[in-house]
């Protein structure tokens, strides 16, 4: 499995309340939440965003509610994975729970910047820079959580089991 | 090797004599809690699932308190999902609107969660109940919905963090203070995916509100859980609340924590976070001239009866400040009533306060106190978050209720030790 697209860059601590706020919860339409996915954080996102890009931050992404609304509404926007150097524990739940590939790495995090050419190896956690050359090892997934991201979520898991 | 308090009611609940941090275990759950937010989205991933219905139709809490009384027609189509859902299912603990209250608040008072529990709740502030020696943690809409089915999660067993509270905190003082302090210590993400442990002869000190207000906002500095020792005032606190039995569990005396903090709480000052993250502490003395223009004294975090208690205590016979919106929401329908009889009501009231239905409504900027571009709000919730009350020019500053009342009279963030008799 592999993730390949265009980095957004985002830094420490980017919480549930910026990738989805609050006011659109209201609705679980994932193609709907999409439309409103990063919007508090970047306005112009959602407009730029093609599908197999990837979200690279530094701390704590995700922190703040528990609302699973937020993996899905980047996910359904067609972000590909998710680059961290550490993300807050309920997302990081969520996101393997749907089927939203996310990896931990604290070089790929400093290094990667903005509009560079990334590429993800779930298998390995080789994370590849293109535009830059350089590749980082980042924390590859335990087998199970990998069945589980495989399977498109944690349903499909428990369903096939 | 000894385990920790969390540890101990792990591995009990997943069969094991013992387990270790960073393994990963599946665990029978006692109670699984969602909102009117996760709810509909965990109902429709179980409806994907092969099973034949809920696992325990006892041991589910559905509890619409986000946007209720619906905001909005999609918020009611929400809250229809989740009410259909509980019937089809005959759960027993759906609390409709006139029975309902925010859901932190709520369960405790209805003997739902006991020491010794294990409780996922997809809501965040679901680390509340450890105030109780139960562990409680948030998850998302999935966990909710393969809880429901199964009766069992997985967890990566936590490692922790001993927090080791010594003496008396001096008036004005409160557990919003204390969580607020600790945050600001530890930062944000300074307990991220561990547990935070309270220990020490200064909980003695703390009243089971103060408790549940430290444990609420475990989730702000990244911790999976927090968890208090279960002592006579806890037990007092479930054999008023709870028919259910309880099990007691404590640390063993070799347990491994990653850290150890000591703080003597006498030397702890009314507390403020600045926006837009809950680590931005100041004392108040070191708080400076920041006019508000709204107050919000409620929440899953200081929406209890000693909140109101205090928030009355100060608006009694004083006003709120002119131009000052100041919204008090008492938690739940009984502390609502409790609020009538002793005449809290009356002096929010006569206060120009408006009281409100329970409902986390402004907390997250949902209705009920939305803030426009450059408004200011002195708010005894839980997160300041960029938006997370309105617009992303807004800016919400976390409080005790005693410093929340006292700005309001004010008008500007300010100790109630200030205020003229």
């Amino acid at each position: 499995m592999e993730a390949k697209g265009t980095v957004f860059k985002y830094g420490d601590n980017v919480d549930t309340d910026v990738i989805i706020p609050a006011r659109y919860l209201n609705s679980s339409d994932p193609a709907e939440l999409a439309t409103h996915c990063m919007e508090d954080i970047d306005k112009t996102f959602i407009d730029k965003v093609k599908k197999g890009d990837l979200i690279v931050a530094e701390k704590n992404f995700g922190c703040g509610s528990s609302r699973e609304h937020a993996p899905i509404a980047i996910k359904a926007a067609g972000v590909s994975c998710v680059i961290a150097e550490t993300f807050a524990r309920i997302f990081y739940r969520n996101a393997i729970n749907i089927g939203l590939p996310i990896i931990e790495c604290k070089e790929a995090s400093e290094k990667i910047q903005a509009g560079d050419s990334v590429s993800v190896n779930f298998d390995t956690g080789v994370i590849t820079n293109e535009t830059r050359g350089e590749s980082y090892q980042g924390q590859a997934f335990p087998e199970f959580m990998q069945k589980i991201i495989k399977a498109e979520g944690l349903v499909n898991y428990i369903n096939a089991k | 090797m000894g385990m920790t308090m969390t540890q101990k009611i792990l591995a009990a609940h997943a069969g094991l004599p013992q387990v270790q941090a960073g393994q990963l275990i599946e665990a029978d759950l006692d109670l699984v809690l969602g909102n009117d937010i996760t709810s509909p989205v965990a109902i429709k991933e179980m409806e994907k699932m092969n099973t034949k219905g809920v696992f325990n139709k006892d041991k589910i809490a559905l509890v619409p308190d986000h946007f209720v009384p619906n905001k909005d027609i999609k918020s009611a189509e929400h809250c229809k999902c989740v009410r259909e859902f509980a019937i089809r299912n005959e759960i027993t603990n759906y609390f409709e609107v006139g029975q309902m209250g925010i859901e932190h608040a709520l369960l405790p008072e209805q003997g739902l969660t006991v020491a010794g529990d294990v409780i996922i709740g997809a809501d965040s502030h679901t680390c509340t109940y450890g105030a109780l020696g139960a562990f409680s943690t948030g998850v998302g809409s999935t966990d909710m919905a393969a809880g429901m089915a199964t009766g069992k999660a997985w967890f990566k067993v936590p490692s922790a963090i001993k927090f080791v509270l010594t003496g008396k905190p001096a008036k004005w003082v409160s557990g919003k203070d204390i969580i607020l302090h600790i945050i600001g210590m530890i930062g944000v993400d300074g307990a991220l995916y561990k547990s935070m442990e309270f220990v020490g002869d200064g909980i003695e000190h703390l009243t089971m509100d103060d408790r549940f207000t430290i444990a609420n906002m475990a989730i702000e500095a990244g911790g999976k859980n927090g968890i208090f020792p279960v002592d006579d005032l806890a037990i007092a606190y479930m054999k008023e609340h709870s028919k259910r039995s309880f099990t007691v569990y404590e640390a063993d005396a070799d347990a491994q924590y990653d850290e150890t903090y000591t703080i003597d709480l006498a030397t702890l000052k009314p507390t403020v976070a600045f926006p837009h993250l809950p680590e931005n502490t100041r004392t108040i003395d070191e708080v400076g001239d920041v006019k508000i223009d709204q107050v919000v004294i409620g929440s899953c975090t200081n929406g209890r009866m000693e909140d109101m208690r205090i928030a009355a205590e100060i608006l009694k016979g004083r006003k709120v400040a002119k131009g000052i919106r100041c919204i008090v929401i008492p938690a739940t329908q009984k502390i609502y009533l409790e609020c009538l009889e002793k005449g809290y009501l009356k002096t929010f009231v006569e206060a120009g306060a408006v009281v409100s239905t329970p409902t986390c409504g402004p907390c997250l900027g949902g209705y009920m106190g939305v803030m426009a571009a450059g408004e200011r709000c002195v708010s005894t919730t839980n997160r300041n978050f960029v938006g997370r009350m309105g617009h992303t020019e807004s800016e919400v500053y976390l409080a005790s209720p005693a410093v929340a009342a006292a700005s309001a009279v004010t008008g500007k963030i300010s100790c109630p030790c200030e205020l003229a008799d």
